[in-house]
């Protein structure tokens, strides 16, 4: 098993959600969902993190935010949007201020769908976000190996 | 006794983070267990080791990493001089120099998190260190030596001369291991006010160092409250399960406390459990020749 798999820390971002989602995000923590059971931990920095959440549509102030922490954030990295707002905007989408779902920001891997989202989806969201975080990291050490072996090529070429 | 010393310092480093790493996969468990929760795998904080080493990162500055690096250094180094049994006070200072590495490297950063974690660890720092110098001065009024093997080995109940010592150091082990509800430094916990606090800014590898060296001084620290207890094999076992126990315990029922007052908990603690239990004793030892 990889180890980014048994360990996907979390950071959590409110968008502009109602905060509905969030406290289903929160609920996920709770002894009755207990997300430390996947070795999730829910940190502060996005440079510690390794899953993205983000709850609520985004709109023209916080989209900045929202792709910064994702840059921060070292690679492989997943996002899962959580709730109706943040794959599509919700009932806020034709808003003035609101640019859509997360999706029109940063690649979104994982949608949770709901309004509210149940803790038990998002859960479900976190365990696939931490297998698709699995399979980036498979490719990017091939990737990288090629890049090697690319260069030696090169080098002996010289 | 001469001679195994240094094969116990070589062990030291390299099964000590296995069984630091064991001590907080219990914790997290037990932890777990208290909240009603099932917790994550004993293991845990070795996935998550591996996984921090594995991590990609490019540091805020190139500052950070070297200064990281110097602290599990002198971390391992404090270790290394306390089971070789060099003198114990030359390890607090050890001791206190990976610290304070620890709390540059937060400062180098310039996140507020980190700045203010960082002011926060120097506080705690001069909260736990009297208590730390008495508990080194009255073992050595009790066994006559600064070594860890002559004391362990004095197989006294030393436990029952400083019972107040023994209080007031677990008292300021919350605080070097960063327990509730001493935790205002930094804590895995997000929803503290300073997010990550010290952590805050490190990431990957950065991060992996300051968790090792965490074992490491966890390792130490442990067989220091082992020499209240070194009289025989029972008493140890006990003693260090009481004392784990406690300290976890007290994690889970203490809320965070302001930092005025964990500084000012902390020397009343250490006036009264500490010089409380020291000027008696030495009274009373210096009557008996």
């Amino acid at each position: 098993m990889s180890s980014i798999e048994r360990s996907p820390w979390l950071i959590h971002y409110d968008a502009s959600s109602c905060n509905g989602c969030d406290i289903e995000v929160l609920a996920c923590l709770t002894p009755v969902y207990d997300a430390e059971r996947f070795g999730c931990i829910v940190t502060g920095d996005p440079k510690q993190a390794d899953i993205f959440l983000v709850t609520g549509s985004v709109n023209h102030l916080n989209a900045p935010i929202v792709k910064n922490i994702y840059d921060q954030m070292p690679e492989p990295k997943a996002v899962v949007a959580i709730g109706a707002c943040a794959y599509s905007g919700g009932v806020f989408a034709e808003c003035y201020n609101v640019s859509g779902g997360v999706a029109s920001t940063i690649p979104v891997d994982v949608y949770v769908p709901g309004c509210a989202a149940k803790p038990e989806s998002i859960l479900d969201g976190v365990v696939r976000a931490a297998q698709i975080l699995k399979e980036k990291e498979k490719a990017m050490r091939a990737t990288r190996k090629a890049e090697r072996k690319g260069r030696k090529a090169e080098g002996a070429q010289r | 006794m001469k001679g195994i010393e240094i094969y116990i310092a070589i062990a030291y480093v390299v099964l000590g983070p296995l069984l630091g790493g064991l001590l907080d996969g219990f914790d997290r468990v037990i932890t777990a267990r208290l909240q009603g929760r099932v917790g994550p795998p004993l293991l845990q904080p070795f996935y998550d080791l591996r996984k921090l080493f594995t991590r990609r990162i490019r540091p805020v500055n190139r500052l950070q990493l070297p200064l990281i690096a110097s602290h599990l250094v002198f971390a391992v180094l404090t270790g290394v001089l306390f089971f070789y049994g060099s003198d114990i006070l030359l390890i607090i200072f050890v001791l206190t120099l990976a610290s304070i590495f620890l709390v540059l490297a937060a400062y180098s950063t310039g996140s507020p998190f980190s700045t203010i974690g960082a002011d926060r660890e120097l506080l705690l720092m001069t909260a736990y260190e009297p208590m730390i110098i008495i508990a080194l001065v009255a073992l050595f009024g009790v066994a006559k030596s600064f070594n860890f093997y002559e004391i362990l080995s004095s197989a006294m109940p030393i436990y029952l001369y400083l019972p107040g010592i023994y209080l007031g150091l677990v008292f300021v082990l919350q605080m070097k291991l960063r327990k509730s509800p001493f935790d205002i430094s930094a804590s895995h916990h997000a929803h503290q006010e300073l997010v990550m606090g010290l952590t805050a800014d490190m990431g990957g590898p950065a991060l992996g160092m300051v968790e090792l060296a965490h074992w490491y001084e966890s390792v130490y620290l442990f067989a220091l409250v082992l020499l209240f207890f070194s009289s025989s094999w029972v008493s140890a076992i006990v003693g260090l399960s009481v004392t784990y126990s406690l300290i976890i315990f007290l994690d889970n029922v203490t809320a965070r406390v302001k930092w005025q007052r964990a500084l000012s908990i902390a020397w009343l603690v250490t006036l009264v459990a500490g010089a409380g239990n020291l000027i008696p004793f030495y009274l009373i030892s210096r009557g008996t020749p």
